[in-house]
C-alpha cells in the first residue's frame, strides 16, 4: 500500500474529492494547515502593508493499494496544479499494514 | 407630573442605551485584539462597568455634583441620599425632567466609559491587578472631580466652557489616561521590530463591527440623554446630528485610508464612525445637520492620520483608542467654537482653556497613578505570559475551548 500526501490549495479540495470518488478512491483524511513557501499573500492592516508566505492550505492523506497509486497521483495533478507558484506538493511513502 | 414622567422615561431609556455601550466596547476590543487575550479583555471591561458604578454610588456622584461648592473641589457625602419631601417619599421637585435616581444612574453610566477607553489601549500586555487599581482611582476620583468643573457647575462652567455630552469630560479624560498608560507600558512584543511598524491583526472582525454599531446605537442615549429632558426639538435634532456625524466620519475615514493605503480597511471605517461620534459629542445640540456632517467628516480624516502618527511615534494602541477618543475628543471640543450656534473666537479660546486644563489634570493624575503602580508592583506581564497569552496565564482559562483558531 502507498500513502499519498498532497498539500493543495484549499480552493481545489472540492473538485479533488469529486474526481477521487470518480476513480474509486473513497477513503481519505484531510486537515487544514498553514503552508510556508514561495507564494506570498499581500495584506494591509490599518495602514501597514505586509506580505506573508504563511498561507492556509489543505493537507489530504490518502492510503491506497499499489495499483491505485498512479491514477490517484494523476488525478491530483490534474485538479490541483495551476502552474502558478504555490500549487503544493505530493509525497508518496510506503505503508506496511493497515 | 405627566411632563416629569415623560422626561424621566426618556432619560431612563437613555441610561439603558449608554449602559449597552459597554457591550459595544467589549466587542470592539475583542475583535481588534488576539484570541489568546480575549478573556482578559472581557474581564477588564466587566470590571470597569461594575466597579465604576459602585464607586459612582459611593463617592463619584457626590464628587461630581456636590451642589454649591468652591468650583474646584467639593464633596457632598458618601453614598446616595435621595431628597425626601414632607411626607417622606421621593421629592419629585428635585428636577423638572428626572428624578434623583435617574440623575445618579444616567451619570453613573458615563463614568465607567472613561476607564473603558483605557482598557483598549493597554490591551494584551497590562497586568490585571494594576489595571483594576488604576480604574478604582481614575473612575472613583479623577473622572468625577474633572466632571465637576463643568457639569457640576464648577469653574470651567462659569468660564463658559461647553461640552454637551462629554467629548472632553468623558472621551478626552479617558484618552489622556490611555496616552499616558501606553507611554508607560510600552508596545506589545513584535509591534515594532527592526525599525518597522508591524501589523498585529485582530482576531474577529464581525465582533469589531458589532461593537461599533452597538456603540452607535448607545450614542442615541449618550447624546440624546444629555439633553437632560425629552424636549422634542432638542432630542430629535441631537439624534440627527449624532448619526450624521457618525456616517460622514466613517465614509471620509475609509475614503482617506483607501487613498493613502490603497485598500478598503474595515477597521479604519469603524474607527472613523467612532471618531465622528466622539467629535460631535461636544456640540451635538448646537450644530445644524450640515455642521454635524462637517465635524464628523473632519473627525474621520483626523482618525486616519492619528492612527498612523501614533504608530510612527512608536506608541502601540491596538484599538485606536487614542486616535478616536483623545484626538477626536479634542477636535470635537474645538469644533464647538468653529461650527454651530456657539461658533466664535471667544468660545474657541474658552474651549482651548478647557482642553488644556483637562490635559494637565488628567495626564498628571494618570501619570501619578500608573507610574506609582509601575514602580510598586509593575504594570506589564512577563514576556512569556505575553507571548503565550494572558488568558491562560492571568485567568487559567481559554475563550474558545473547542475551537481551533489559527496562529493568534
Amino acid at each position: 500500500m502507498k500513502k499519498i500526501e498532497a498539500i493543495i490549495r484549499r480552493s481545489k479540495y472540492r473538485v479533488l474529492k469529486e474526481k477521487l470518488h470518480d476513480i474509486g478512491v473513497t477513503f481519505f483524511t484531510y486537515w487544514d494547515v498553514t503552508g510556508v513557501g514561495n507564494e506570498k499573500e499581500g495584506h494591509v492592516y490599518r495602514g501597514i502593508s505586509y506580505s506573508t508566505s504563511d498561507i492556509q492550505r489543505r493537507y489530504v492523506s490518502i492510503v491506497v493499494n499499489d495499483n491505485f497509486e498512479e491514477p490517484t497521483i494523476k488525478v491530483i495533478l490534474e485538479v490541483a496544479a495551476t502552474g502558478e507558484v504555490g500549487d503544493g506538493k505530493i509525497f508518496v511513502s510506503d505503508i506496511q499494514e493497515s | 407630573m405627566e411632563l416629569l414622567t415623560i422626561n424621566n422615561v426618556w432619560m431612563m431609556i437613555c441610561t439603558a442605551l449608554v449602559f449597552f455601550m459597554h457591550l459595544g466596547f467589549s466587542f470592539l476590543e475583542i475583535g481588534l485584539t488576539r484570541q489568546k487575550n480575549t478573556i482578559n479583555v472581557l474581564f477588564k471591561n466587566l470590571f470597569v462597568i461594575t466597579i465604576g458604578l459602585l464607586l459612582y454610588a459611593f463617592v463619584g456622584f457626590n464628587l461630581m455634583y456636590p451642589g454649591a461648592f468652591n468650583g474646584y473641589l467639593g464633596f457632598s457625602g458618601f453614598g446616595l441620599s435621595s431628597p425626601l419631601n414632607a411626607q417622606g417619599s421621593l421629592d419629585l421637585t428635585y428636577n423638572n425632567n428626572y428624578t434623583y435616581w435617574t440623575d445618579f444612574l444616567f451619570q453613573g453610566m458615563f463614568a465607567a466609559t472613561a476607564a473603558t477607553i483605557v482598557s483598549g489601549a493597554v490591551a494584551e500586555r497590562i497586568k490585571l491587578i494594576p489595571f483594576m487599581i488604576f480604574t478604582v482611582f481614575y473612575v472613583g476620583l479623577v473622572y468625577p472631580i474633572a466632571g465637576s468643573w463643568k457639569w457640576g457647575g464648577g469653574f470651567l462652567d462659569k468660564l463658559g466652557f461647553y461640552d454637551f455630552a462629554g467629548s472632553t469630560l468623558v472621551h478626552s479624560v479617558g484618552g489622556w489616561a490611555a496616552l499616558i498608560a501606553v507611554c508607560l507600558l510600552g508596545p506589545r512584543i513584535g509591534k515594532f521590530r527592526d525599525g518597522k511598524v508591524r501589523a498585529i491583526p485582530g482576531h474577529n472582525m464581525p465582533l469589531a463591527l458589532g461593537g461599533v454599531l452597538i456603540l452607535w446605537l448607545g450614542w442615541f442615549g449618550f447624546n440624546g440623554g444629555s439633553v437632560l429632558s425629552a424636549d422634542p426639538a432638542s432630542t430629535s435634532l441631537v439624534l440627527v446630528t449624532t448619526s450624521l456625524a457618525a456616517a460622514s466620519g466613517g465614509v471620509i475615514a475609509f475614503l482617506v485610508s483607501a487613498a493613502i493605503y490603497k485598500n478598503l480597511d474595515l477597521t479604519m471605517f469603524l474607527n472613523g464612525i467612532l471618531g465622528g461620534l466622539v467629535g460631535i459629542t461636544a456640540g451635538a445640540d448646537k450644530m445644524t445637520p450640515t455642521d454635524a456632517l462637517l465635524v464628523g467628516a473632519i473627525a474621520g480624516a483626523i482618525v486616519v492620520f492619528a492612527v498612523s502618527f501614533i504608530d510612527r511615534i512608536r506608541l502601540d494602541d491596538p484599538v485606536g483608542a487614542i486616535a478616536v477618543h483623545l484626538v477626536c475628543g479634542i477636535w470635537g471640543t474645538l469644533a464647538v467654537g468653529i461650527f454651530g450656534a456657539l461658533a466664535g473666537w471667544k468660545q474657541f479660546t474658552t474651549q482651548i482653556i478647557g482642553i488644556t486644563v483637562y490635559a494637565v489634570f488628567c495626564s498628571a493624575s494618570a501619570f501619578l497613578i500608573i507610574f506609582t503602580l509601575k514602580k510598586w508592583i509593575g504594570i506589564r506581564v512577563s514576556e512569556k505570559e505575553e507571548i503565550e497569552g494572558l488568558d491562560i496565564h492571568e485567568h487559567g482559562m481559554v475563550a474558545y475551548p473547542d475551537f481551533r483558531l489559527n496562529e493568534h
